[in-house]
This record gives structure tokens, C-alpha cells and sequence, in this order.
């Protein structure tokens, strides 16, 4: 049974009654409940943005420290034969298409190893026949012994299909609904089979039974009421929550942003909005990671450091084989902070904070051993 | 013969059937539960049940607990 | 309205049977509680002097019959007691009980999990009688358990809720229904325990040693009635409000300047 969201149309409603004494509530308040998250979330606490980010910074590093996670996304593939009217990558769309061999996806995972990166996203489109759960298992085995973590964003899977990838060795899967409104989601998602809205919601669920040790979930802000999808993502977190207590989770908040000849946001979400809701979150879930990509400029992200984010993406390139050919071509979307790793991490440094490229070793857990490793000419 | 009777020796007739033994200590059958060497007996078959030297009875019902 | 195992319960103040100085004071003590759920024992019944039974001092269509396995010191003896319970109760409700320490009678984690797999492989509706320890509770959630039932303080001691902390988190996490259980020795107490939002609360001792039982036992309804309906109406907002004429004094800000308009 996926988690049910109410109807945007109800979440607005919990969210236009809230007073400045509601989010004063919320704001010192210790276990907040999910009307607290709307009082946080509506207009009225915009005048406490200052209060609210002191807190949730607060609430940050008693909660993770003065750390911050570093990873870097590597694009095995940018085919799709979904149509989501926002995506560069959509069905259709004329862009060159490429999928890296293993090999090549290989030689990208080395170029980010050398770069000092633990914990890579191995990111591709949904085109199963394409790229399917062989080719994850695969690349998984290659690069397993040298990454601590190995996350995915991949099409949705099936539950044993998980099961598969995490005994190779998967430590986390990252599945976006994109956007909780029903109504904005039949009609950004044109064709493909993303247009099923509850096997995408159920999506978190089938990881989590298969015993991921992280799940990220997201909305892409930009299609539909910011508020209203805060309110989704907490209820949603709030379900996984109560089911897989074994699982750590993450959020994230790609925001769409204006852009030539792209698609035009459907509605627009600024800096302002998006820090409100990244602040709102931390202090609805403490323990929940929140992470900040380099779709955000640098002003943006420096600022936001140990306010509310936990792990930052850095030096990332969103085309496949853009390590290796240093080319930006055929990208999902374009880079906000185009510095290098070092240069983010020195940043993080000179804050105070520790960048952290690995958060544990593999070696220690019982996961990643149960398929056998091929020798790696094999494959 | 001879049964154990919750914990304590007690010599009884041949032949004489567990529903016997109950009225014999004026206990209701339907306010308890028999246990005889380890087996919970179901409570249609006392007047069939006839006890036998050595065995262990156990006679158990709700008491006052929290 | 509290549901366990798909019963539904109007009352959320469940009511142990022993130590009362007569069945006539117990029954009438449950009557005033307004419980319908109370929890009874298994004992060999005593041959010189077989009391009424305490099936017949209650009124079985309002109530449900939650026999424990108090008295059990390990898995195995829970699991023998369960089996009798079930054939002398035809429920098979169980609180589940395994204390090997006579001294304190507190529950021992492994055999409890043990003992609950076993019971709910075979059908029973267990709920378990915890320490306040969360892990435990949510490793008994997964293993079928159909609500947990942590301890506030040790068994008789009328201390209240000395485990708060643990029991915040269980009842946060927890999927299945929360029973604060032991050490309730006030209305007091069960009032709080309703307000940190456990969903039900036990009370024993606290009724059987009062001057009036069933006094004790209306006030314990009231409390636990009272405490229920604050945890609903959003207590921690109210009393937060108050104090909103002081607008956030003393909270730090922070320098957002970074942020583009
Ligand atoms: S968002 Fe994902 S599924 Fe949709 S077109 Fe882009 S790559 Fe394909």
C-alpha cells in the first residue's frame, strides 16, 4: 500500500490558517508535528526567516556536526523513454544520446575517484531496456571495493530487482516524485510509464523493504504550490518514517530554474522559498539529510552551509562521459557552481566544517558481500 | 494409584475419569484449563479422559493479575 | 479510537485484576474505570479452598480478557503458559511477561522477542510487557507484535514515568499502538502518559492498595480521559502560545543577506 498525500487542495488548507503564534509555536517547540511543518511553511513565517535559520542551523549541527557530506553524481546514460515536459532528457527531445559502456563508466568512476570522491550517484534516464538492472549490477561490483557509498537515481525498480542491486553492493537509492500535486503531475509527465504516479510513490517503499541503508526522496520545485509540496515531502517522510526505522533518509529540492528556450517553470520558486523549506524540514525531522546540488549557485550554497544542508554535491558534471571528455553537452540540466571539488571543499573548510567524502567503510557491513565479486575482466 | 495433583501426591481409585476427579474437588470445568504430563486436554473429552498412576495434573485457571 | 489488532476500544485505561482485597471490590473497581480491557493471571487453582472464579466476577460481553504470562522466568515457560491461557480463555490475547528477576520483575529483552515470534507464528495477538527501550520496541513491532507495552518505572514501585525520554522516542516511532505499563501510580501519571501521547496506559497496583478502589479507579478514568483529550487538542501549542508576548527574546537570527531577492 503506497503512502496516500492529501490533495494540495487540503494541505493548502492546513497551511492558510497559521498565525505568527503558530510558527513562534513551532519555533520553540521540541517535537513538531505536522501542523507545526505547515505553520513553518506558510507565509506568515516568512517574516521569521532569520529566527528560523538560526534554529535549524542549530538543530544541523547538533544533529551532524560541524561535517558536511561530498559526493558527485556520474551519468551512465541519458537515455529515457519517458516525456516529462521538464527534462532535457525527455523522449524525443534532440540531444545526442549516449550510454557509457562499463568501461567508460568505469574510467569516470576513477577520474572521481583520483578527484578524492568516497560516495558517487550513478545517475541515468529510464530506458530499462537500455540500461537495465545487469548493467547496474555490473558497474556496482567494479566499483564497490573503492566507493564507501553507491547510490542510484535510476528508473524505479521492482522490489527483488533492488534486492539484487543491494547485495551488489547499492547503498542507497534516491527516487524523486518530482511533484505530489496529482493534477501537475499528469501533466508535466507526458508519456512513459512515470506517468503512474502511485507506482512512483511506491517506489520508497519497495527499497526500503529490500534494506537500503538510505533513501532520498525530492520534489522538483518549480511545478507546483512550494508550500503544499513541503507539506507532501514531510507527510511522505513521516510514512517512511514509521515503516523502515532501519533506513536513514534524505531529501532533496531540485529547483527549476528559467532558462532560454527550456521549459518555463510553472511557478517560481526563489532562493527565499527554497531556503524556507529546506529550514522548515530540518526542524520537522531533525535527522533527516537534506542535500543542496550544484543546481544552486555558490553564493547560495556557501551561505546555506550549516544552516540546514547536509551533504552538497560538487565539481559535477550531468552529462555521461563529462569527466572523462570534460565536455557539458547533452546535460540534464546546467550547473549553478561550476567549481571543482577542492574548491568547494576549501570552502566548507574555511567555514569551519569538515567535508566529509566518506561516511563509513565498507569492509564493516554485512551488505555488500552477499553476491560474489567477479574478477573485473570478466564482466 | 498414584497422580501428582498441582504439585502434590495424591491417591486416587482406578479407572476414574478426569471429570471425576473435578466434581470430586467441586471444581466448574468450564472455569479452567487441564493439563495432564504437559498436554493441555480439551475440555469435551474429561469424561472420557481416565487417569493413570503417575500422571502429572495440572489444574489451572485465571487468577487477579496485571 | 484505539484500535489494537483491529479491536477498536473506547476507553484507553486497560485495568489489572490483582492484589484487590476482594473479587467484589475488583469488579466493581473495573466497573468505575470504565476499562474494557483487564489483564488476569494464570495460576494452579488451589485445591483447599477453590475461590469463585474470576471469569464469573466479570462481565465478559464489555470486557476483553488480556491473560498474562506473569510468573514466567523464561521463553520457553511464557510459551507453555500462553498455550493454557488460550485453551482456558478461548482469546488468544496474550500480554506477554517474562521477568527472571524475582527481585525487581523486570523484563528480559531476549526472551520476550523470542517468545513473541513464536507466539504470533502461532496466531496469537501479542503484546509484550517492555523495558522502555526503543530498538526493542520496534524489533517486537517487526516481528508482529500488535502493540508494545513499555514500562513507566519497575513494577510497584508507584514511581511514574522515570523512562520519558524512551518512551518519547517509542511513541514517535512506533507503528503499533503504545501501552505505558507499570509504575502508574497516580492519575497523575496516566495523565501525563496520555499527554506525551501513549495510547493507552495500565494501572493495577495503584487501584488494589487505594483507600477506595473504585474511587481511585473514577479518577483514574477522568485522568486519562483528560490527558488523552489535551495530547488531541495540541497541548505543546497552547502552552507554547502563551508565551508569545514575548516574541522569541533571546532567539539568535541569522545573517541571510546571502540570499538573492
Ligand atoms: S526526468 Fe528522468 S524520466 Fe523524465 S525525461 Fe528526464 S530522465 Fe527521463
Amino acid at each position: 500500500m503506497p503512502p496516500s498525500i492529501p490533495q494540495f487542495s487540503q494541505l493548502r488548507q492546513w497551511l492558510a490558517p497559521a498565525t505568527g503564534d503558530d510558527v513562534r509555536a513551532a519555533l520553540t517547540g521540541k517535537r513538531l508535528d505536522i501542523h507545526d511543518l505547515a505553520a513553518l511553511l506558510s507565509p506568515a513565517a516568512e517574516q521569521f526567516l532569520p529566527e528560523m535559520a538560526a534554529r535549524s542551523g542549530e538543530v544541523t549541527i547538533q544533529r551532524f556536526g560541524r561535517t558536511t557530506q561530498i559526493y558527485a553524481p556520474l551519468y551512465l546514460s541519458n537515455f529515457c523513454i519517458n516525456r516529462c515536459a521538464y527534462c532535457g532528457f525527455a523522449a524525443g527531445n534532440p540531444i545526442p544520446r549516449r550510454k557509457l559502456t562499463l568501461d567508460e563508466a568505469e574510467a569516470e568512476a576513477m577520474i572521481l575517484y583520483k578527484r578524492g570522491f568516497r560516495h558517487i550517484l550513478l545517475v541515468s534516464g529510464e530506458a530499462p531496456k537500455t540500461l537495465g538492472v545487469d548493467y547496474l549490477e555490473a558497474i556496482t561490483l567494479r566499483l564497490r571495493d573503492r566507493f564507501a557509498a553507491l547510490s542510484i537515481e535510476v528508473q524505479p525498480l521492482d522490489e527483488d530487482e533492488y534486492d539484487r542491486l543491494f547485495k551488489a553492493g547499492i547503498t542507497a537509492v534516491a527516487v524523486y516524485q518530482e511533484t505530489y500535486d496529482r493534477r501537475v503531475y499528469d501533466r508535466v509527465h507526458l508519456a512513459g510509464k512515470k506517468c503512474d504516479y502511485d507506482y512512483r510513490i511506491g517506489t520508497p517503499d519497495r527499497a526500503g523493504a529490500a534494506g537500503y541503508r538510505e533513501i532520498g526522496i525530492g520534489a522538483l520545485l518549480g511545478l507546483a504550490d512550494w508550500r503544499a509540496e513541503g507539506l507532501a515531502l514531510g507527510l511522505h517522510l513521516q510514512w517512511l518514517r514509521k515503516r523502515f526505522w532501519q533506513t536513514a533518509f534524505t531529501v532533496s529540492f531540485p529547483r527549476l530554474r528559467p532558462a532560454a528556450g527550456a521549459f518555463e517553470p510553472l511557478v517560481t520558486v526563489s532562493e527565499k522559498n527554497l531556503s524556507q523549506l529546506m529550514f522548515s524540514l530540518r526542524l520537522f525531522d531533525p535527522d533527516v539529510g537534506l542535500i543542496l546540488s550544484t543546481r544552486e549557485e555558490a553564493r547560495f550554497r556557501d551561505g546555506m552551509l550549516g544552516l540546514a544542508p547536509t551533504r552538497y554535491s560538487a565539481g559535477s558534471c550531468t552529462a555521461p562521459g563529462g569527466y572523462t571528455s570534460g565536455e557539458h553537452d547533452g546535460e540534464q540540466f546546467s550547473i549553478g557552481d561550476l567549481r571543482t571539488m577542492s574548491e568547494v571543499c576549501s570552502m566548507v573548510a574555511a567555514k569551519g566544517f569538515d567535508p566529509v567524502c566518506k561516511d563509513w567503510d565498507r569492509e564493516f557491513q554485512t551488505q555488500g558481500n552477499s553476491t560474489a565479486a567477479p574478477s573485473i575482466q570478466q564482466v | 494409584m498414584q497422580i501428582i495433583l498441582n504439585g502434590q501426591q495424591k491417591n486416587l481409585d482406578h479407572n476414574i475419569t478426569l471429570s471425576t476427579l473435578l466434581d470430586s474437588l467441586n471444581l466448574q470445568p468450564d472455569t479452567m484449563v487441564a493439563e495432564i504430563n504437559g498436554r493441555i486436554i480439551k475440555p469435551g473429552s474429561y469424561p472420557q479422559l481416565e487417569l493413570k498412576d503417575g500422571d502429572k495434573v495440572e489444574l489451572i485457571r485465571f487468577v487477579g493479575g496485571g | 479510537m484505539l484500535s489494537i489488532a483491529d479491536t477498536s476500544f473506547s476507553s484507553r485505561l486497560f485495568v489489572g485484576t490483582g492484589k484487590f482485597a476482594s473479587s467484589s471490590i475488583m469488579r466493581q473497581a473495573v466497573e468505575a474505570s470504565g476499562s474494557e480491557m483487564v489483564t488476569v493471571a494464570l495460576r494452579r487453582v488451589d485445591l483447599e479452598n477453590p475461590a469463585d472464579d474470576i471469569m464469573t466476577a466479570l462481565d465478559l460481553t464489555k470486557i476483553h480478557f488480556l491473560p498474562n504470562t506473569s510468573g514466567a522466568r523464561n521463553a520457553e515457560e511464557a510459551i507453555r503458559l500462553a498455550h493454557l491461557a488460550r485453551a482456558a480463555s478461548g482469546t488468544s490475547w496474550l500480554k506477554l511477561e517474562v521477568t527472571p528477576d524475582p527481585r525487581t520483575l523486570l523484563p528480559d529483552p531476549v526472551d520476550t522477542l523470542k517468545a513473541t515470534e513464536e507466539l504470533v507464528r502461532e496466531g496469537f495477538t501479542v503484546l509484550p510487557y517492555i523495558n522502555a527501550d526503543p530498538i526493542l520496541a520496534l524489533r517486537l513491532q517487526d516481528a508482529g507484535a500488535a502493540a508494545v507495552m513499555p514500562l513507566a518505572s519497575p513494577i510497584g514501585t508507584n514511581q511514574g514515568i522515570r523512562t520519558t525520554m524512551q518512551v518519547e522516542i517509542i511513541i514517535a516511532q512506533a507503528r503499533v499502538p503504545v501501552v505505558l505499563d507499570a509504575g502508574i501510580g497516580a492519575p497523575s501519571h496516566a495523565a501525563q502518559a496520555m499527554e506525551m501521547g501513549a495510547d493507552a496506559v495500565l494501572v493495577n497496583t495503584a487501584l488494589a492498595v487505594a483507600g477506595d478502589p473504585v474511587r481511585m479507579a473514577r479518577a483514574f478514568k477522568a485522568a486519562v480521559e483528560a490527558g488523552r483529550e489535551a495530547f488531541e487538542a495540541g497541548l505543546g501549542r497552547q502552552s507554547k502560545t502563551a508565551s508569545a508576548s514575548s516574541p522569541l527574546s533571546g532567539m539568535l537570527t541569522a545573517d541571510l543577506n546571502f540570499i538573492q531577492a
